[in-house]
């Protein structure tokens, strides 16, 4: 088990970073689902303003880990702490005010069927949000100006929508609430090489824009190395490799090599 | 020569799999209970969702408003046509409008509405909520600070709860409208008819139906969202809930109308 990277993550520009800049601290977390081991001890942080890809093969436990982030799944053991709260054992209460703070992309964008791609965007500010009714179709406005989908898109039902359209949706819903970190689910999945690339662009965007603090789930390398402040590798549950892109690139790892040559073509022209 | 007979055990298998399903089912109802007591939790502090509640009284209620037309009418129709033939034969035609109306008040309007609902309704909500589930739209709601009991079961629970009296009352009013065509067609006078309603049918009668058909329509409403939370494993498994939850509502609205009779109709005149 390697519960934190062998080289250690890179601090922020302006010197080493201290404890109030751990955003996401996960430690020794462990999660089965009947015999089956999802996760078995992992380990690690996101820094303030960083992104944290996590990648490897289908069925590592990647999802699992996002979902234990925001409180979806409980762990068997171990602990896991985002802006310092401890995720696993707060109220419910509690839980949805820290969740208020999180914004979270699904890999099937989880947009709602029943509601217009407007209401789908408002849903959490007519929730959560003083805002009136006004103050909030400008917001929508906005946010959908922000994910490049025109003025009148707010009409449509999420089911007239491409696969790349739907992810647009799904990332100013997790935008509408203004959180400082976001967690995106294989944001790429099932997406052409150039939609997925115009997703990539949108979630850079955010991050220079916004300064976000982001946790990307992917298995797709091209997308990992364009997104990733810092890379880790998962494989059956572990945490396997962390590091800054280039050191993944030279890692001896041999799953991050095999993991490598799969997609040496798209890594190389990436 | 020494019999060589065997005698067969029951196989273990066979055992295991009689004792599994006994325990699915426990389980299913323990969730279903557990669920229930969620929801009038939310309804005890007055968090209920008027719009989406309102949307689900139209649901299940308006749109069921054609099906349960027809069903209550050939009821009616039906129990006309067999009693007025034998009671005729016997002269007892002054019986016939009595045994439509408290057949219809009692048993026939309620039980045949929410069977009707259970299939139309119960599988509906089962399939909506499970499609839910299984495209990450439940945790969707849930990282946006939404309890999904709130926001889908109770809506759900109240307006089936108050859509089934109101359907049932309508079965009864076409059914008995029904009967009476056919009863006065058979030779019964139109006199004889209404006089015999009006003499053995109580404003009791039609009042137990209303609340069994309240309870009904607790049942299939809970039934169906309990199935659709649990549904896993994409379109088969929206299409068990659904299945699961027609079949588990008429069952237990089978069982539970005879405990309901037991208690509604004690004491008055049977």
């Amino acid at each position: 088990m390697i519960s934190e990277p062998a080289s250690a993550p890179s601090p922020r520009p302006g010197g080493p970073a201290g404890p109030s800049d751990v955003v996401v601290a996960v430690r020794d977390l462990w999660r089965s689902f009947g015999t089956l081991s999802a996760l078995a001890g992992v380990s690690l942080t996101v820094r303030r303003g960083e992104t944290l890809v996590i990648m490897g093969p289908s069925g590592c436990g990647k999802s699992v880990l996002l979902k234990h982030l925001v409180g979806l799944l409980k762990p068997d053991r171990g602990e896991v702490l985002v802006y310092g709260c401890p995720v696993h054992a707060l109220p419910d209460a509690d839980l949805d005010a820290l969740r208020i703070r999180i914004g979270v992309v699904f890999q099937s964008s989880a947009l709602f069927d029943s509601l217009s791609v407007g209401e789908n965007v408002a849903f959490p500010l007519r929730r959560h949000s003083p805002l009136p009714g006004e103050a909030i179709a400008a917001r929508v406005r906005e946010l959908l100006a922000l994910v490049e989908l025109k003025e009148g898109t707010e009409r449509v039902m999420p089911s007239a929508l491409s696969g790349g359209m739907r992810k647009r949706v799904g990332i100013a819903r997790a935008l509408a609430m203004r959180p400082s970190l976001i967690l995106y689910d294989e944001p790429t999945s099932g997406l052409d090489p150039l939609t997925a690339q115009t997703v990539d662009e949108l979630i850079l965007q955010l991050r220079g824009e916004l300064g976000v603090t982001s946790v990307v789930v992917t298995h797709d390398l091209v997308s990992a190395f364009r997104l990733g402040d810092r890379i880790a590798v998962m494989d059956a549950g572990r945490l396997e490799a962390s590091g800054r892109p280039e050191e993944i690139l030279a890692s001896s790892h041999p799953l991050v090599r095999r993991f490598l040559a799969t997609r040496a073509v798209a890594v190389t022209s990436s | 020569m020494s019999d060589q007979r065997t005698f067969a055990s029951p196989s273990p298998s066979v055992l295991e799999a009689f004792g599994g399903r006994i325990l699915r089912g426990l389980d299913e109802t323990g969730r279903t209970a557990l669920m229930m007591i969620a929801a009038l939790r939310w309804m005890g502090r007055g968090r209920l969702e008027f719009r989406e509640t309102l949307v689900q009284i139209h649901r299940i209620g308006v749109e069921s408003v054609y099906i349960v037309l027809v069903t209550g009418a050939f009821t009616g129709m039906v129990l006309a046509y067999q009693t007025a033939r034998q009671f005729i034969d016997f002269g007892a035609q002054a019986f016939v409008g009595g045994l439509v109306g408290l057949s219809m008040a009692r048993e026939a309007g309620p039980v045949f509405t929410a069977i009707t609902a259970a299939g139309w309704v119960g599988a509906g909500i089962a399939a909506e909520i499970g499609t839910m589930a299984v495209t990450e739209q439940i945790d969707a709601l849930r990282v946006l600070a939404t309890n999904p009991v709130r926001y889908l079961v109770v809506p759900r629970l109240a307006a089936a709860a108050l859509a089934l009296p109101m359907l049932t009352m309508l079965a009864n009013v076409v059914g008995g409208i029904g009967g009476y065509a056919v009863a006065t067609a058979a030779g019964v006078t139109p006199g004889t008819f209404i006089i015999s309603v009006q003499r053995y049918v109580e404003p009791w009668d039609l009042a137990a139906g209303l609340i069994k058909a309240f309870f009904f329509g607790l049942i299939i409403a809970a039934v169906g969202c309990s199935r659709g939370l649990d549904a896993t494993g994409g379109a088969d498994g929206v299409g068990r809930a659904a299945r699961g939850a027609v079949v588990t509502a008429i069952l237990w609205i089978l069982v539970s109308n005879f405990f309901l009779d037991l208690i509604l109709f004690r004491g008055g005149r049977q």
